[in-house]
């Protein structure tokens, strides 16, 4: 992975950027340190590293605007950060980049349970928004499984999804408004707590524009009401297709589940190792969870009992008690940790058709054969949103190498069965030289006028989301 | 002039000739006929793929809406959002295509549940200004790779660019549905919508038509839709007499707005904080109906009223969908927004092709 060298003549200007950063922002809110700026130097993909020239945190959309006027005058980038646990490298800074990051920002603006909204600063992370509802029984739906940590800015950026977003829907589905700050400090209101605006969708083109169209500072989400209960069942299989088939009828059965997670052996193995959730010994399980009351989560899963019946599943285990719920989700939840435990691993996100499933679980199975690396596969199969973890050794020369070019090969696996690079991870520096795989120059095109529209200069976050070469002019006018 | 290309090629070379401005139009049901010359998409029809055990659907742009919606009945499926059928309240003739559709982002009643147009629609194919095909999104639910244009063009009536493919997420048709009906006025109505969404009973369809009263549907399993239209039943009686109904048509009138069809008067739409649409609805005055929780409001005003002013202050926006007052179908945008609307057209569409309808109301009499 490359990024463009720095500017020399932003580098040599530090001093004189951050003293006027410091004229117009309180003195607490821009850091130069370089102790202090190391901790702004990656996200979670932390493979990849570079201090910023600087760090602002401001504490209100006025502070974001006068430092992006600012940087926008000097015609130095600047990287939004939320909460930096960016997969893809999305929050990762270049060395003549001001990190500005909206941690600080973090009220609550305004609630209100009859128009069923919040509004937000956009430094508040994902839990702590629902955690301002949950008293009077409502809850912010989109669940990444970051959600302690990452912020809603970065849930924005990145249109993330979460556990339950079969049946919820990712962010741009529960987003009603933003406050947007563009690079040359312009402070625009999209949306607002009522359905539609008129005029072009610009709120649903802001979000997962991955920090290069503007800065988030406020955001007004829907919340729902809390459902009245949930129940997980498992079902075990002795074959990935016949564990296919069955998601793709559960789902033409109409019936709706919040989550049905798929996970193949090499990974029930290495949690079971880990976690001891007790899971049967096969080779591909599921773990599909309905909501409601009590009688109606019976209603669903007598259903699914019938609909995995037709399967010959090796087994169905359904939760008679809050224990048996925690055990069924336990080894799903440990799945990335238990990964970590054995190896280093890498975690893609491709999304494929759901009824490629089969063949795309065979073909990584050769592919992964081929590399010399384990890959196991552990993904919410009802929407085909695949996480595939390539097992590898950080310390081993070549390994990290051959990791990225093994996971490579499987993502445009993905857009060859007909889908996507990624599915709810964002493109950041991770994806970008693989974009021209899925896109034709001119829909990549189409897309960078839509960025020259909100930041002519290419100032913001400039680096990421189109492959170097096709982002060059426009960076370097 | 109309044009009406067979292929997408056809179409995008047709583009590329055009000496200046055009309109577009798929079945006319809603757009006024072109002032200039048009482009009629209905030759662009038919569907590439659908599968229904993915619930997903590509169909091309100019396919008749109904054509659509038998394909997914045939195999027990639906659009989530609901489209209506506006004919009648908007006093038109045609064949409303699924573009249009998409062009105008039209949802329904189960907007409240499952989303807009938008929320469905994931991934689009479309001919710009320049006479280019630009591909986003796909056929699979969750994509994030690079920006949301699908979004962008939903809702987008035919000012960027001219559509040509659109991939839907689609949902099973639910076994059973029933409607709690509790007799408020419609002033007490927009309390009772919400007291109903902000259960844990999974309402699919929140509206208030005068002479019934609220209206609050479920849908799903039969045992499910029993058990919580009883349980509303109970949570909102303390609001107003509560019974309960099955008669699906309820929801085919809110849908197609017909309780307002046949009226004399302009016809207007708010879309506003649900909480205030009650005021709202008795500074108007006249023929109202509710959808969306009180989010959706319609109105039949006098001829060249400017409903807009008459109901201010609300939270939201107001468009005139028929007649020719002296108030603009929609409000001016606030300056920064248009700054980046404009931008944004000039960028897809340089030479201002899709500029046919810019100036006129593109509405009916
Ligand atoms: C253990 C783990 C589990 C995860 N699970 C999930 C999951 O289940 N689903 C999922 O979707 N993701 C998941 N992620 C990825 C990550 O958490 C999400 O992408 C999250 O939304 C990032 O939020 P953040 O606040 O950390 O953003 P950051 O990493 O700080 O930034 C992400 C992007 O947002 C931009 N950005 C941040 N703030 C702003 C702003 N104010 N204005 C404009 N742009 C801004 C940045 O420039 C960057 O491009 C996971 C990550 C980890 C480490
Ligand atoms: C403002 C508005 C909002 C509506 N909202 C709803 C709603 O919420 N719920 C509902 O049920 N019904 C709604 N409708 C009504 C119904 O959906 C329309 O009658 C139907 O969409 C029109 O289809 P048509 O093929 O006749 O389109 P036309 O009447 O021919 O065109 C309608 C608009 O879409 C554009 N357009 C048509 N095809 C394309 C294409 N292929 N590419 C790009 N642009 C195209 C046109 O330029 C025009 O601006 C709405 C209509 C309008 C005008």
């Amino acid at each position: 992975m490359e990024m463009p060298p720095p500017d020399p003549a932003i580098l040599s200007r530090k001093d004189q950027i951050v003293a006027g950063l410091r004229a117009i922002l309180p003195a607490d809110a821009v850091i130069d340190d370089p102790v202090e700026t190391r901790a702004y130097e990656c996200d979670a993909l932390s493979a990849y590293r570079c201090p910023p020239l600087a760090v602002v945190l401001p504490r209100s959309t006025a502070e974001v605007a006068a430092a992006l006027r600012f940087c926008h005058e000097q015609r130095v980038p600047v990287v939004p950060r939320g909460a930096g646990t960016s997969l893809a490298g999305g929050s990762m800074p270049t060395a003549d980049s001001v990190v500005l990051g909206v941690a600080r920002m973090t009220s609550v603006l305004e609630v209100d349970y009859a128009d069923r909204f919040i509004r937000v600063e956009a430094g508040r992370t994902n839990l702590s928004v629902t955690g301002a509802v949950e008293s009077a029984g409502f809850f912010y739906a989109p669940d990444p499984s970051s959600q302690l940590a990452c912020a809603i800015s970065g849930n924005i950026a990145m249109n993330s999804g979460g556990a339950h977003c079969l049946k919820y829907g990712v962010t741009t589905n529960n987003l009603l408004g933003v406050t947007l700050v563009q690079m040359d400090g312009t402070v625009v209101t999209l949306g607002g707590p009522f359905t539609e605006s008129g005029g072009l969708d610009l709120l649903g083109l802001v979000c997962g524009s991955e920090g290069q169209l503007g800065v988030v500072t406020e955001a007004t989400l829907r919340i729902l009401p809390k459902p009245e209960g949930a129940r997980p069942v498992l079902i075990a299989f002795s074959a990935n297709d016949i564990a296919g088939a069955c998601v793709a009828d559960i789902i033409r059965a109409g019936i709706l589940p919040v989550a049905i997670e798929f996970m193949d052996r090499p990974c029930i193995r290495a949690t079971e190792a880990f976690a001891q959730a007790g899971y049967p010994d096969c080779e591909a399980l599921l773990i599909v969870e309905v909501e409601g009351s009590a009688p109606e989560i019976d209603e669903q899963i007598a259903l699914i009992r019938q609909i995995a019946a037709r399967h010959t599943p090796i087994e169905f285990r359904e939760a008679r008690s809050e224990d048996e719920a925690r055990r069924i989700w336990l080894g799903r939840k440990a799945a990335f940790g238990a990964m970590g435990q054995i190896n280093d691993y890498m975690c893609l996100d491709g999304t494929i058709p759901v009824s490629a499933l089969p063949e795309v679980l065979r073909r990584i199975g050769e592919l992964s054969r081929e590399a010399g690396l384990e890959v196991a596969n552990v993904f919410h199969a009802g929407d085909g949103n695949m996480h595939p973890l390539i097992l590898y050794n950080a310390n081993t020369p070549g390994d990290l190498e051959r990791c990225e070019r093994l996971g490579a090969e499987i993502l445009k696996l993905c857009v060859e069965v007909g889908g996507c690079l990624t599915g709810e991870h964002g493109v950041g520096v991770e994806k970008r030289d693989l974009m021209r795989v899925q896109f034709r120059p001119a829909d990549l095109e189409a897309q960078m006028r839509v960025k020259d529209v909100f930041d002519p200069r290419w100032l913001l976050n400039p680096a990421k989301v189109f492959p170097l070469d096709a982002s060059a002019a426009r960076r370097a006018a | 002039m109309s044009h009406r290309p067979e292929t997408e090629a056809e179409l995008a070379q047709l583009v590329r000739d055009l000496p200046g401005p055009v309109s577009v139009r798929g079945g006319a049901t809603r757009a006024g006929p072109a002032a200039g010359p048009e482009i009629r998409t209905g030759g662009l029809s038919g569907v590439v793929l659908y599968e229904p055990a993915a619930l997903t659907l590509v169909v091309r742009a100019g396919t008749p809406l109904s054509q659509v919606e038998a394909v997914l009945a045939a195999e027990g499926q639906r659009l989530p959002f609901e489209p209506g059928d506006w004919r009648a309240v908007l006093g038109t003739e045609g064949t409303s295509t699924i573009g249009g559709v998409v062009a105008e982002n039209a949802s329904g009643p189960r907007r409240v549940q499952a989303g807009a147009c938008r929320d469905s629609l994931i991934g689009v194919r479309f001919i710009d200004g320049r006479g280019d095909v630009i591909a986003n999104g796909g056929r699979v639910m969750k994509n994030v790779t690079g920006y949301d244009l699908v979004k962008l063009m939903a809702g987008s009536r035919g000012r960027v660019g001219v559509l040509t493919e659109l991939s839907f997420k689609v949902q099973p048709i639910a076994p059973a549905q029933a409607t709690v009906i509790v007799d408020v006025p419609v002033g007490a109505a927009p309390a009772v919508l919400s007291a109903a969404l902000g259960s844990p009973f999974d309402v699919t369809g929140a509206a208030w038509v005068a002479g019934q009263g609220a209206l609050l549907r479920v849908e799903g399993l039969p045992g499910s839709v029993a058990y919580r239209s009883k349980e509303l039943q109970n949570l909102l009686s303390a609001l107003g007499a509560a019974r309960i109904e099955d008669d699906a048509a309820i929801w085919t009138a809110v849908r197609d707005v017909a309780p307002l069809a046949g009226l004399p008067g302009d016809l207007w739409r708010f879309h506003l904080r649900p909480s205030q649409a009650g005021a709202v609805a008795a500074r108007i005055g006249g023929a109202v109906m509710l959808d969306w929780g009180g989010g959706c409001l319609w109105a039949r005003v006098p001829r060249g009223v400017d409903a807009r002013a008459i109901a201010a202050p609300f939270d939201g926006h107001a468009r005139r969908m028929s007649g020719t007052g002296l108030a603009p179908a929609d409000p001016p945008e606030p300056q920064a927004v248009a700054r980046i609307t404009d931008g944004l057209r000039a960028a897809f569409d340089p030479r201002g092709i899709f500029s046919g309808d810019a100036d006129a109301d593109v509405l009916y009499p």
